[in-house]
């Protein structure tokens, strides 16, 4: 069954989309990612124009991330205080982020950038990813002593800020620094960037892991909110109905993904997500350096 | 002499107003609803005579559908530092969101060059004016990649000896509109012509346009578009809230 997207404007077949929203809210669901990091490329596959797609993507997020995070709220595993901390940075960052990505729309440049960004990214991610599944794998658990974080030069830079939940006194820059340029990828590449935030978050500022992935949903909420609203009201990409099918489809696929995960092996799992993740980096990629079949493309306007 | 030079003036006149052309339209409205996937519309009319038919050279029927013109800009790629990147864009400033042509007979039967350019048939005369920068030689070029790129979404067709015309009088032809059309008022011709030269026009319109949802959502997200972003935040929001409420609800139940 085809349905018409009023932003996209492309009819698109619904039961994909479904699917696309279902298989990435499984593996959100098995690996706690938001999945906007795979949404967004697989809807440019999908032939949804690159700027619909990072702002849909944006709205999404939002959805998962608010149905993630009520559950680490009633833990009490979200440290408020550095959340609106990063959030400050994220905010700025976001407008920023959405900035470039209209000045490079109008050089004709925007999807270079994005594709740029993802295989940057993704390449990064899926590589430390695999090695260190396979090293899971191939390595006995030895069960190594978790290293002590040394903080160093954090520690010396001023406007010191207590967070309790956390456990830490420290500056207040580098969590706004670490909030900003995860506020600018998410506007540029559709994503919440809790993959980028988590490692930051835990090996940068020294936070408990325990309280990394509530905090970093809470600030996501809102930088993806910010994002959307900023999308929509600048070049009225956010497509209502493409983010309704990809959120429903997501919801029922995340409860699969948690049922599965707690299941299955997760070296294994790990390995094949990486793997996905190397897949879309490797075909982003290869556009970007094989010959195009069609040397020209058509912007509208 | 002189009734007799009045005589052959109106003889003269008489076949160039002899024929005319009556159209109807199987539909003039097409309406992009949630579940559109494209549009045939039947386009069928009659030639009206008070003549005899003339039969040589014969009558030949092109029919033209097209879409809101729209200023395009085209980008041409070129591997810099290894990579494809847009280099170079020419910026046509009108082209056809949509254009169809059918015809009753192979193109170099039905219409001269002239002719065409005159009446802006074919799809490169539907193309207007192009503005290339000074520093690119080969403007054409993107305005054949316009046409090339359009062909392949379906966009922009040719259908030669696609119009059936019985007796030289009754003529009839369906053109198919993809999915991914624009909203705007499509004209649509119908040209008669013989040996190449137009003898007659008529002009209809097809309004295409969003409606229901697809109408109210695409509007809100022009004219308000704060309120549209804060309804789909708030979608997202109550989905969100809803799944992890129904997750709990199947856990604890």
């Amino acid at each position: 069954m085809q349905i018409y997207l009023p932003i996209a404007e492309v009819s698109v077949n619904v039961f994909l989309l479904f699917g696309l929203g279902g298989i990435v809210g499984v593996l959100s669901g098995m690996f706690g990612v938001g999945g906007g990091f795979l949404i967004t490329p697989l809807l440019f596959f999908m032939g949804i124009p690159p700027a619909v797609a990072v702002a849909t993507g944006a709205n999404q997020i939002v959805a998962s991330s608010i149905s993630g995070v009520l559950a680490h709220f009633k833990r009490k595993t979200v440290d408020l205080r550095m959340g609106l901390v990063l959030l400050a940075g994220g905010l700025v960052g976001a407008a920023l982020g959405v900035w470039i990505f209209n000045l490079l729309k109008e050089m004709g440049q925007v999807d270079l950038l994005v594709r740029l960004c993802y295989v940057v990214f993704l390449g990064i991610i899926g590589g430390l990813m695999f090695v260190e599944s396979l090293n899971a794998i191939f390595k006995s658990r030895k069960g190594a002593a978790p290293k002590r974080r040394h903080h160093g030069w954090v520690h010396g830079l001023p406007f010191k800020m207590r967070f309790r939940t956390s456990g830490l006194y420290i500056s207040a820059i580098p969590p706004v620094l670490v909030g900003f340029s995860v506020g600018v990828l998410a506007a540029i590449m559709g994503v919440g960037g809790g993959f980028i935030m988590v490692p930051a978050m835990i090996y940068l500022l020294g936070m408990p892991t325990k309280v990394v992935v509530g905090t970093s949903l809470f600030q996501i909420i809102f930088v993806s909110a910010f994002t959307t609203l900023l999308h929509a009201s600048t070049n009225y990409t956010v497509d209502i109905l493409l983010a309704l099918i990809l959120i429903l489809g997501g919801v029922i696929g995340a409860q699969i993904g948690t049922a599965f995960g707690t299941r299955l092996k997760a070296e294994q799992l790990r390995i094949a997500l990486a793997s996905l993740v190397l897949l879309v980096c490797g075909k982003l990629a290869l556009e970007l350096f094989i010959t195009p079949s069609e040397l020209y493309e058509l912007v509208a306007g | 002499m002189r009734l007799l030079a009045a005589l052959l003036l109106l003889i003269a006149a008489l076949p160039a107003r002899a024929e005319e052309v009556v159209m109807g339209l199987s539909r003039t409205n097409v309406s992009i609803t949630t579940d559109f996937d494209g549009s045939d519309i039947l386009i069928f009319g009659a030639v009206k005579r008070e003549a005899a038919i003339q039969r040589d050279p014969p009558l030949q029927v092109i029919v033209t559908v097209e879409g809101p013109l729209e200023p395009v800009t085209v980008w041409r790629k070129a591997r810099k530092l290894g990579i494809w990147v847009n280099a170079e864009a020419v910026e046509i400033d009108s082209a056809p969101s949509f254009y169809a042509v059918a015809t009753s007979a192979p193109w170099n039967e039905t219409i001269s060059a002239v002719e065409d350019l005159r009446h802006e048939v074919s799809i490169p005369r539907a193309i207007r004016s192009v503005g290339a920068p000074m520093d690119i030689m080969d403007s054409e070029a993107f305005t054949e990649a316009l046409i090339r790129v359009r062909e392949r979404q379906g966009l922009y067709r040719v259908e030669e000896d696609s119009v059936e015309l019985r007796d030289s009088t009754l003529f009839d032809t369906s053109i198919s509109m993809p999915a991914n059309i624009s909203e705007g008022r499509y004209l649509t011709r119908v040209l008669l012509t013989r040996g190449g030269k137009v003898v007659a026009e008529h002009d209809s319109e097809i309004q295409v346009g969003k409606v229901g949802l697809e109408r109210w959502l695409f509007t809100l997200s022009r004219q308000m578009p704060l309120a549209y972003g804060l309804l789909s935040l708030a979608i997202a929001a109550i989905a969100g809230w809803g799944a992890s409420a129904a997750f709990r609800a199947i856990r604890s139940g």
